[in-house]
């Protein structure tokens, strides 16, 4: 995977009469890293605002800082129900795109099976449709079955993705044949070769599709708009636009829900910032 | 020198007296390969075939019709298509996504390309640095349009006290018609920029030292070493960047719908927006899917011609 380093450029910029430059660039970029990060402080700032004292403009220092808006927040909404759907639904479909594609992606690599060329095609052309297409048969799809308003409807589009898939078949064409074609000498079937040889060679491509499938259901918003209603099946986008709704004028109510929902995804990030990254700079150097 | 031809090596040796077993075990290998294939690709094909699939056709037959999801679907054949397209509302909403697009694809672009740069050095903190301006894409664009929503408020938001206090004038922001686009590619672009950035920086990291060293060593100035060089060896990183902001960027809905809701007065109403309202504030479900392909044709011609264009400005090193 890779890992964007800092060594790399040393020689590339780091030249000795780079120490006043390098001054003037940590003071620059610490200065917009302050303004980028500004808005996560503002929303902080808000929440613990006292009710009365938002309408007269805002102030960085809050006289007397209250948790009284979170409180409301969670007398409003089941947040903690919210937060836990946001995670294992999250959770539940990383795991499931995981091991759909990396067998889909075998199938493709490494099984010489009639029509393959066909089938992958099919897969291809379901990668380019993007969601909205699909949005309103999904519901009225989901609704006859009289599965609108589940959990298994909110899953169900993110079971199988075919663009993990396709990276996942990309990285695969790349582990040598020839360790297969070893194992194979050795009495291994397929599902031994897939499980011990190929998958722990394909790491870097699984971490990408796993940070990808992450993020893209937890910030999933158009689709669980749709399809879900109760709030005790919401995840935390659907939950916090319909907080909006409630709240429209109690910005520190609005802000609270905002600090919980960004709470969780922040410390997953900065556990695994170096993973993060690097798989969304591995998607680009494809 | 010349090869002889290679001795049969690959071709079966058949023995003269059982070539019936052969066949047989021929089949009976195929067909396990076949249960190998179905084992291994059924937990995909099932899902994308149910969810995907299935829907994406039913989608094309319901823009064949005029629905309001109750009543039985009437027949209208590329009726509604044709309504569609002498819609003047189609045209301001496709015309809104594209002033969406030329206002957030530049400075996100030019904004990520300077980041990438200054943060391309050696220096203490580099990595915290790079995690700061990265840490807006990992929220979601719910929390992003609230907090923007916020920050933009006309009243008591925190930009228009700050403007109002240097005496500048406050815009509206989004609750003025034509502040709420810029409203909404504000917020847009400090969401993406780390993105932008990232994948950058990435292509940066991957340039050929030898190329930069030997243009400085031949007396090329800063200036143009990045004009001659690095941005041309930069171009595939551009090429994807460009590609990925254009197809999300026609599918802008999240933050329109959490910011603006499309308003006021429609007035940064986009396309995916338009379908949803048309499906389900409206009900006509045959006009949002004969939308929703209309938009898939656009994204799918405009991508066609991005990779076909590609060879006049993408260098591959």
């Amino acid at each position: 995977m890779p890992e964007l380093t800092a060594t790399r450029l040393e020689n590339a910029t780091g030249r000795p009469r780079a120490r006043v430059p390098n001054l003037f660039w940590a003071l620059a970029l610490t200065l917009g890293a302050a303004v980028m990060l500004f808005p996560f402080l503002w929303t902080v700032i808000t929440s613990i605002t006292p009710d009365g004292t938002l309408a007269s403009g805002p102030t960085l220092l809050v006289e007397d800082p209250t948790l009284d808006a979170y409180r409301q927040l969670f007398d409003a909404m089941p947040m903690w129900r919210i937060v836990a759907n946001s995670f294992w639904i999250a959770i539940a479909s990383t795991l499931f795109q995981l091991i759909t594609g990396a067998m889909a992606a075998y199938a493709f690599t490494r099984i010489a099976f009639p029509g393959r060329q066909a089938v992958f095609a099919v897969y291809l052309a379901t990668l380019m449709v993007p969601l909205q297409v699909l949005v309103v048969p999904l519901f009225i799809q989901m609704t006859r079955a009289q599965l609108s308003d589940t959990y298994f409807a909110l899953l169900a589009p993110s079971i199988a993705s075919a663009f993990g898939i396709f990276l996942l078949k990309q990285a695969m064409e790349g582990v040598p044949r020839e360790l297969d074609e070893a194992a194979t000498l050795d009495g291994a079937h397929h599902l031994r070769i897939f499980a011990q040889v190929v998958l722990p060679l394909t790491r870097p491509a699984l971490a990408t599709v796993a940070v990808f499938a992450f993020m893209g259901s937890w910030n999933s918003y158009l689709w669980p708009l749709v399809v879900i209603r109760s709030p005790e099946l919401m995840t935390l986008p659907l939950g916090l636009a319909t907080l909006q709704g409630q709240f429209t004028t109690q910005w520190n109510v609005v802000m609270a829900g905002s600090v919980v929902s960004v709470l969780p995804i922040a410390i997953v990030y900065v556990f695994a910032q170096r993973y993060i990254i690097a798989g969304f700079a591995h998607s680009g150097l494809k | 020198m010349s090869t002889a031809p290679a001795p049969a090596l690959g071709r079966p040796i058949t023995e003269p007296g059982q070539p019936r077993p052969k066949r047989a075990n021929a089949r009976r290998r195929g067909l396990r390969t076949l249960g190998w294939a179905l084992l291994f690709l059924l937990p995909s094909a099932i899902p994308l075939t149910a969810f995907t699939l299935v829907p994406m056709i039913s989608s094309a037959w319901v823009s064949l019709h005029d629905w309001n999801l109750i009543s039985p679907m009437e027949w209208v054949g590329l009726e509604n298509y044709r309504e569609l397209l002498a819609d003047p509302r189609t045209r301001d909403v496709f015309a809104n996504t594209a002033t969406y697009i030329l206002g957030y694809l530049p400075l996100v672009y030019i904004g990520g390309l300077g980041l990438a740069l200054a943060l391309n050095r050696a220096m203490a903190g580099i990595a915290f640095l790079r995690g700061a301006y990265f840490l807006p894409v990992v929220t979601s664009w719910v929390v992003v349009a609230l907090v923007w929503q916020w920050l933009l408020s006309p009243s008591n938001g925190l930009v228009n006290t700050v403007l109002g206090a240097i005496g500048l004038p406050e815009p509206g922001w989004w609750t003025d018609p034509a502040w709420a686009m810029p409203s909404i590619i504000l917020a847009s672009v400090w969401k993406d920029l780390g993105f932008v950035m990232v994948i950058l920086l990435a292509g940066l990291q991957a340039l050929p030292q030898e190329v930069l060293e030997a243009a400085r060593v031949d007396g090329a100035g800063a200036w143009r070493r990045f004009w001659h060089i690095t941005l041309p060896l930069l171009s595939p990183s551009t090429f994807f960047v460009v590609v990925i902001s254009l197809i999300n960027g026609f599918q802008v809905f999240d933050q329109v719908n959490v910011m603006t809701g499309g308003g006021p007065a429609g007035a940064s109403q986009v396309v995916v927006g338009q379908i949803y309202d048309l499906t389900f504030r409206y009900g006509r479900a045959g006009d949002a899917s004969a939308l929703s392909w209309l938009l898939f044709a656009l994204v799918l011609v405009i991508t066609a011609i991005q990779i076909r264009g590609q060879r006049r400005w993408v260098t591959y090193a």
